[in-house]
């Protein structure tokens, strides 16, 4: 088990301009499971196979247990990594495939066994080691993956995007057994996904990144509640965050294309009141209320969509020509058309510089 | 096959199966018969098709081509070319086709993964380049050839004719297996390399065995051209290291045509091609349909 630290690395593909990974800074702790979270081609599985040597660093350093390791080769990094699409080997057998990193080491054949048994029985595939892995299912597939990066017993776990190929079921069932195994082996991993959900029930922290730029690590509930930069707060979140471009001016907020209006109330008028320029409000529909009667909201609007997901309904509502989200219990029931009252949770308002898409902090 | 289709559709489409088969089959057929005509038979003016019930079946041209010695008298043919020349040169052509055969396949797959795994700078113009040495015909190049070979003493050697037939492959090796290499995903190197293993031993580990369907169907294809070729055979090895096909042309010689040793050697001539075709089978089927259908 060891640390990763990732000082200033850089990432720049011949003849591209932009850099594919920018200066990024990341210190994964011992045991610790860190989660690479962005949309594709944000530089999180670039990042993470520079971590494992597939791709060379353009600048900056990489350190596994305090070792600096910019030029070793993949295979004297004493890490796992398990592929998206598994890269099983085909003309091997399950058992063959487990037990090809051990045969590169020279390990004693009684030690491979051994090793194969115990990886077999806490991955419950005893059963079809003697199987090719094609035909296998995807969730087993999955299952001889791990097996092959486990047997190794690395300093470090790296897992790009490995739940992909699976069902939504056996998606949410792997997850739990990756944690736990993860608990378990108490071995560094880091994960890289753009599945929010599996970032969020997962790991320890999320580094989120966006176009090779690490925008926030921290610890799950932080970056959701927290969000320190706008890429963050319209990434994270299902529904994601209402976010509408406003104007202050006298304690209240005036939306830049539109006749969205708001009063502010508390810490939030002194925070911009020391402020100038335009800002971006942001909402969570958890904080939004729905109000039958238009005069009890904060801000009236008329709902636009109505979206109804079983244990709860989405509602998107039109506030001034800009939108807001709400959720609501399914108990309540509003027509399409229908002129309502939102009121919103002053604590829980997020606001953002319109240039520099960062956090303006409201204290107190 | 649709079930729900109607009979007579069903009918009229085995029917012209049918035909479609004896017509393509049929000159094999042919050819196969008449290897074992007497000379009377196989010239006789009513096409005698049936062994034993119109004409009686006989060794004879295979011996005759196989051995030294004159079997039947061949009155008034005059082939060029000592007989039993054939079995030397059949053993040529065995030795020119798989040497070239295995250095074609053999340095055009490591070419074909070079130019699929790394970044060559001006890759496109070189494969584009390799691609247009197909186009040129070998009658072009034939007088350098010719030349060249007489001076470095290449002419009428096994040597000369591998290193041209490996040459003429090599284009089509290259590109038949760069498509290949390009649908094994290289994440199986990765991984074999992360587990410490080094990119030759992941080749060889993991790549190779996963492209011989590749190579075996590269292999017929090369093997073919190679075992077919004509022009510079017939040109450059007349003397020594001769092959088979301008034997058979010479068979057809001057005066009468001895059609019964002509069928007979054609016959043995296929034989090598067809046993490496079966041989490889179980993996050309797979080679040739490699990559038809996206992951």
């Amino acid at each position: 088990m060891a640390d990763v630290q990732l000082v200033n690395v850089d990432k720049i593909y011949p003849g591209v301009k932009a850099l594919a990974v920018n200066k990024v800074n990341l210190s994964i702790q011992d045991g610790e499971f860190l989660v690479l979270l962005g949309p594709s081609g944000c530089g999180k599985t670039t990042t993470l196979r520079m971590i494992a040597g597939l791709e060379d660093i353009s600048g900056g350093d990489i350190l596994i247990g305090g070792r600096r390791v910019n030029d070793l080769e993949p295979g004297d990094r004493d890490i796992a990594f398990v592929f998206q699409f598994y890269a099983l080997y085909p003309h091997l057998s399950v058992r063959d495939n487990i037990t090809f990193p051990l045969r590169a080491q020279n390990v004693a054949r009684a030690e491979v066994e051994q090793r194969l048994a115990q990886v077999a029985k806490l991955l419950q595939i005893e059963h079809i080691l003697d199987r090719r892995p094609g035909r296998l299912p995807s969730g087993e597939q999955q299952r001889v993956a791990l097996g092959r990066a486990m047997i190794r017993r690395p300093q470090v776990f790296l897992m790009d995007e490995p739940l992909t190929n699976l069902d939504a079921s056996l998606r949410a069932d792997m997850r739990g057994e990756l944690k736990h195994l993860q608990y378990e082996l108490g071995t560094t991993m880091v994960y890289v996904t753009h599945d929010q959900v599996e970032a969020m029930t997962m790991s320890h922290r999320i580094a989120v990144m966006n176009q090779g730029v690490l925008q926030q690590v921290a610890a799950p509930l932080e970056i959701y509640n927290a969000p320190q930069t706008l890429f963050v707060a319209s990434f994270i979140g299902t529904p994601p965050m209402s976010l509408i471009p406003c104007r202050v001016a006298d304690g209240c907020l005036f939306g830049l294309n539109s006749d969205f209006r708001l009063t502010l109330h508390g810490s939030l008028v002194q925070a911009l009141n020391q402020y100038k320029g335009d800002i971006i409000f942001g909402v969570r529909a958890e904080d939004v209320t729905l109000d039958e009667n238009p005069a009890q909201g904060d801000i009236q609007g008329v709902v636009l969509v109505r979206e109804l997901l079983g244990d709860e309904i989405i509602y998107l509502v039109d506030v001034g020509g800009s939108t807001i989200r709400t959720r609501t219990s399914p108990r309540v029931q509003v027509a399409e058309g229908q002129t309502i009252g939102l009121r919103l949770n002053y604590q829980r308002l997020h606001l953002f510089d319109r240039d520099t898409e960062q956090r303006i902090e409201s204290k107190g | 096959m649709n079930r729900k289709q109607p009979v007579w559709q069903r009918v009229l489409f085995w029917v012209v199966l049918g035909i479609v088969m004896i017509f393509f089959t049929f000159p094999m057929y042919w050819i196969l018969s008449s290897s074992f005509k007497t000379r009377a038979d196989v010239t006789s003016r009513v096409p005698l098709l049936i062994p034993y019930a119109n004409f009686q079946p006989t060794m004879n041209n295979y011996l005759e081509i196989l051995t030294d010695e004159p079997i039947e008298s061949a009155a008034g043919a005059q082939s060029s070319g000592s007989r039993g020349e054939f079995r030397n040169r059949l053993i040529n052509s065995i030795i020119i086709t798989t040497l070239s055969t295995v250095l074609a396949v053999g340095l055009g797959t490591l070419a074909a993964y070079a130019i699929s795994r790394f970044r060559i700078p001006g890759e496109s113009d070189l494969m584009f380049f390799i691609l247009s040495t197909r186009m040129l015909p070998p009658i072009v190049v034939l007088i350098p050839i010719f030349l060249f070979f007489s001076n470095l003493g290449l002419k009428d050697s096994f040597l000369g004719l591998t290193i041209l037939y490996t040459t003429a492959n090599l284009p089509f090796v290259v590109w038949m297996m760069k498509g290949f290499f390009y649908e094994i995903p290289v994440e199986y190197e990765e991984a074999a390399m992360l587990d410490g293993y080094s990119r030759l031993q992941a080749i060889y580990k993991i790549v190779l065995p996963e492209c011989i369907p590749a190579m075996a169907a590269t292999g017929v294809f090369s093997a073919i051209t190679a075992w077919n070729e004509f022009v510079l055979s017939n040109l450059l090895n007349r003397d020594n290291a001769s092959t088979v096909p301008p034997y058979l042309n010479s068979i057809v010689g001057v005066g009468a045509v001895e059609w019964g040793r002509l069928a007979a050697a054609t016959v043995i001539f296929v034989i090598p091609i067809i046993i490496f075709t079966y041989l490889v089978r179980n993996h050309l089927l797979r080679g040739v349909t490699f990559g038809a259908v996206r992951r």
